[in-house]
């Protein structure tokens, strides 16, 4: 990122009400090794800036990757024009909302060693070495190893004198085995078939995760869901493991939560929410057991940062307490289209030709009481499911259907077989009030997706969900077909 | 924009030593956004970005970059020559590829749609002018897409289109809304108009009590949009070669259990038609027509080059991920404006929404209605549907459930605006099915 722009910009800033510039430049690789083969090796360099008007109460966005001062000037003077457009004729009068003015800098902590620091060859190596782990029997039809990193620096300037500077690292390892019988193909992984496992940090990551040596364990149980049945189908309880919590704290609780799409903006695409406004302060979400927080400050999640992209400060907030719901995920903009109610700083975008709308960031469940023990211990008849692998939810955020890599039967308060296809369905306004236990800081795991969609232009986003595992009562669960 | 390109290859040629080889790919858009909200603008702007995928390639061994360039020639020029450095330094590093195929027979194309458009501002004006005292929600996409392709063989491949979308949603409350979308290359304001009020007049219809099914089986018309749906899952791997030779596809049973589906159902990946690029990533050439199904039987599949070489199979210009962007399903023979008759008690599906795989290797798909779905009988629309939730596999809805596909299709523009705005399509028909199994 050229030292120089934040000068140039506040030299060719309008005489406007407001007036920022964002810039992101982020390095990024994706390397991967299948059926002990590299893949094409891409290593992509994406660089560009945002310019942000209002104006006479109209908003408008320009964004280039042409970051000299003809591109800028072009920028801005294009930025300036949607915002004059807009004038009058916007959902809100942009110019009455006070955008905040940060300063400061923020880096991820990093171990002994940067990611992005580490020989190209070494990390070839080591993934090999997990591939080639992965073919222990002649069933195991395809496997793969794969590590992502990205070095990301982020600017944000407002012409009036506002500064913050933010640098991430980020990293991604993953690893998947299918196995093949018969009529039946499945498919176990490392923290899931779309990176799951994913955090803000350096490559102390891979010790924390147990990635080095999973090869050979992931494509056991690959081998074993073959020869498991089916889960079994009828109401009884579920156990939820981390690497499934995720995508249920995701759905469920995070998207319903966004305030844009309370306000109706994500109603062509992403959906609305059956929460409204009139719930935040008192409406019951779920059992008392339910603590929810907004947390991007955690160092090693995946969506960790000091101020969003409107510049808003970074805090931790309580969203569910005991149950009850407190605010909305809304960020600055949000929060004045809903009458000035307090929310959290997500106001987000993916990247530098994205605006800002309403993330989830870091979304996160307190941990309980309970041990892992303990909680199957309660179980008359349940099955355990962990590692999401099919997800659908309604555009209202209620009726849900999920599926898991892996399950195990729980029977009379101890732990069975294994089996496979396990899925679950239910309705999130009245699934979290079946909340029974809360397993404690033993059974909590730091996981996240580098994929959450939304937005019309469309985005992808980088969240994280931590979570411990959690138990429900009376949920409908059923398996594949025969 | 053209040129501009042909000058990074020209430059990328002369950049090339020895032995080596290059191949890249240029994707670039210069893009109006607007995001409207309760007949109001929420989000107004423009995005200008051009990236190019590189490779440079010597023997078997190649090392890639994505990268972001500004559109300004002597820049770019200086950033790439430091590039193909960076990436010539990593070939020494790098395992030789087994399964890299080269398109080294030289194919040179040009597609180009010049613009017709009106300043997107004049587009914002009418739509705004005829949604007021409705709730309108939606996205207008509109200026020029740029895809090229050149190698050091000498290959240059061009596709320019100027187009746009407004892909909106007429809102009664709640849920209930009908959505609808205008898409083209050139503006038309009675076209629009006629949209925009069919739309309205079906939003009277959500007026009505809604209804709410008890989960069972339910005869069902499902539009051509609820039927891309259906077919776009298909693209999770479906037919991409790879996925079927690992026995991941949910089609695997199709080309291994001699699974069939019914007679009716002949689908084909149709480039001629389509609105995608005739070429693919790597400069290798999409056939005009790839025959997947027919009558009911697995008839082709999705090929890149990676998979060809792999298995010694002729490449048919799949792209990494093996998917088809130009779905194409033959008609049937029911009439359009006879379906609510064909249909006579039953559930009018118009949108399906957030499918996903419940049972891969069953084909087995869940997913919601969305939007203006009905509850109708004896022919006639009787009461908007709250959303249910289905479940079922598609070896039946394609199946022995389907009871006939309509005679007039629709072309779905894909509205995809991940990355940078797609081009996919599809042109499908209605589906009328039996035993619609909903679950929730």
């Amino acid at each position: 990122m050229p030292d120089s722009i934040s000068a140039l910009f506040k030299s060719l800033a309008p005489a406007v009400d407001f007036c920022s510039l964002r810039v992101v430049d982020e390095t990024s690789e994706q390397i991967t090794v299948r059926q002990d083969v590299l893949q094409p090796l891409t290593t992509t360099v994406d660089r560009g800036a945002m310019v942000t008007v209002i104006h006479r109460g109209g908003y408008g966005y320009a964004a280039t990757s042409d970051l000299s001062a003809a591109g800028l000037k072009d920028a801005i003077a294009r930025a300036r024009r949607w915002a004059e457009t807009g004038a009058g004729r916007s959902v809100v009068d942009y110019s009455k909302i006070a955008l905040p003015r940060p300063s400061g800098s923020y880096r991820t902590p990093v171990g002994a060693r940067r990611p992005d620091a580490v020989p190209r060859k070494e990390l070839i190596e080591l993934l090999m070495r997990e591939s080639q782990s992965c073919r222990i029997d002649e069933r195991i039809v395809d496997w793969y190893a794969t590590l992502g990193r990205i070095a990301s620096t982020q600017l944000y300037v407002t012409a009036d004198g506002a500064e913050v500077r933010q640098e991430f690292s980020y990293l991604m390892p993953g690893l998947a085995v299918t196995a093949h019988d018969g009529n039946d193909t499945q498919t176990r992984s490392f923290g899931g078939q779309n990176n799951g496992t994913c955090r803000q940090g350096g490559m102390e990551i891979l010790d924390q995760t147990g990635f080095i040596g999973a090869g050979r364990r992931v494509a056991g149980e690959a081998l074993e869901l073959l020869l498991a049945p089916n889960c079994p189908s009828g109401r009884m309880d579920v156990l939820l493991m981390p690497e499934q919590m995720m995508l249920q704290i995701h759905e469920s609780i995070g998207h319903p939560l966004e305030l844009d799409r309370i306000l109706g903006d994500e109603r062509n695409f992403a959906g609305t929410s059956f929460v409204t406004l009139d719930m935040f302060g008192s409406y019951r979400y779920g059992s008392e057991l339910l603590n929810v927080t907004f947390d991007p400050t955690r160092d090693n999640e995946y969506a960790t940062y000091r101020w969003d992209d409107d510049g808003q400060p970074a805090e931790r907030a309580y969203i569910i307490r005991d149950g009850i719901l407190e605010r909305p995920l809304g960020g600055t903009i949000s929060q004045a289209r809903a009458g000035g109610i307090a929310g959290v700083a997500n106001s987000r975008a993916c990247s530098w030709n994205r605006p800002p709308i309403d993330r989830m960031a870091n979304l996160n469940i307190e941990p309980g009481t309970s041990s892992l023990d303990d909680m199957v211990r309660s179980v008359e008849r349940g099955v355990l499911m962990d590692t999401n692998v099919s997800w659908s939810i309604d555009d209202s955020r209620n009726k849900f259907q999920f599926g898991c890599e892996r399950g195990r039967l729980i029977e009379n308060g101890e732990l069975k077989g294994v089996v496979k296809n396990p899925n679950y369905r239910g309705i999130s306004a009245s699934f979290w009030r079946s909340l029974k236990a809360v397993g404690n800081a033993s059974t909590m795991d730091v996981m996240g997706t580098p994929f959450c969609g939304k937005g019309e232009p469309s985005q992808v986003i980088r969240v994280g969900h931590a979570s411990p595992a959690c138990l429900f009562a009376d949920v409908d669960v059923f398996g594949g077909e025969a | 924009m053209q040129q501009y390109f042909h000058e990074l290859a020209a430059f990328l040629d002369g950049s090339i030593k020895g032995s080596e080889q290059y191949k890249c790919w240029l994707q670039a858009e210069a893009s109006d956004f607007v995001r409207f909200n309760k007949s109001a603008i929420r989000q107004p702007g423009h995005v200008r970005q051009v990236n190019l995928a590189l490779d440079l390639i010597d023997g078997a061994r190649h090392a890639g970059s994505m990268l972001t360039l500004s559109g300004d020639l002597t820049a770019d020029k200086a950033l790439l020559e430091r590039n193909v450095a960076d990436l010539r330094a990593q070939l020494p590093d790098l395992p030789e590829d087994p399964y890299l195929l080269v398109a080294t027979e030289v194919n040179s194309t040009e597609h180009i749609v010049p613009s017709a458009l009106p300043p997107t501002e004049q587009m914002v004006d009418e739509i705004l002018g005829i949604a007021g005292g409705v709730d309108l929600v939606g996205f207008l996409a509109s200026g020029p897409v740029w895809r090229g392709f050149a190698n050091s063989y000498g290959q240059r491949n061009w596709h320019e289109v100027s187009s746009f979308n407004l892909d909106f949603s007429l809102y009664l409350a709640r849920d209930k809304a009908v959505k609808t979308s205008y898409a083209g290359f050139v503006w038309d304001s009675a076209q629009f108009r006629a949209k925009f009020e069919d739309a309205k007049r079906q939003l009277a219809l959500l007026g009505r009590d809604p209804v709410s099914l008890t989960p069972g089986n339910y005869r069902a018309y499902l539009t051509p949009a609820a039927v891309g749906e259906l077919v776009s899952m298909f693209n999770w791997n479906g037919f991409s070669e790879k996925s079927l030779r690992t026995k991941q596809s949910a089609l695997r049973r199709l080309r291994d259990d001699g699974v069939t589906l019914n007679p009716m159902i002949t689908l084909c990946e149709n480039t001629a038609e389509g609105l995608a690029p005739a070429f693919q990533a790597e400069g290798f050439l999409r056939p005009p027509r790839i025959a997947l199904l027919e009558q009911g039987r697995l008839a082709g599949s999705i090929v890149n080059p990676r998979t060809a070489r792999e298995y010694g199979i002729p490449a048919n210009g799949g792209d990494a991920d093996e998917q088809a962007s130009t779905f194409d399903l033959a008609a049937g023979t029911l009439e359009q404006d006879r379906i609510l008759a064909e249909l006579g008690t039953g559930v009018f599906i118009s949108n399906l929404w957030y499918l996903n795989y419940s049972d891969r290797a069953n084909c087995r798909i869940t997913g919601m209605t969305r939007f203006a779905s009905f509850w109708v009988e004896d022919g006639a629309i009787k009461a908007p549907l709250n959303v249910m939730r289905f479940d079922d596999s598609l070896f039946r809805v394609f199946g022995d459930k389907l009871l006939g596909l309509t005679r007039e299709r629709e072309m779905l523009v894909d509205g995809d605006t991940y990355m940078n705005r797609g081009t996919n399509s599809a042109l499908l028909p209605g589906a009328l099915v039996r035993d619609f199994t909903f679950v929730l």
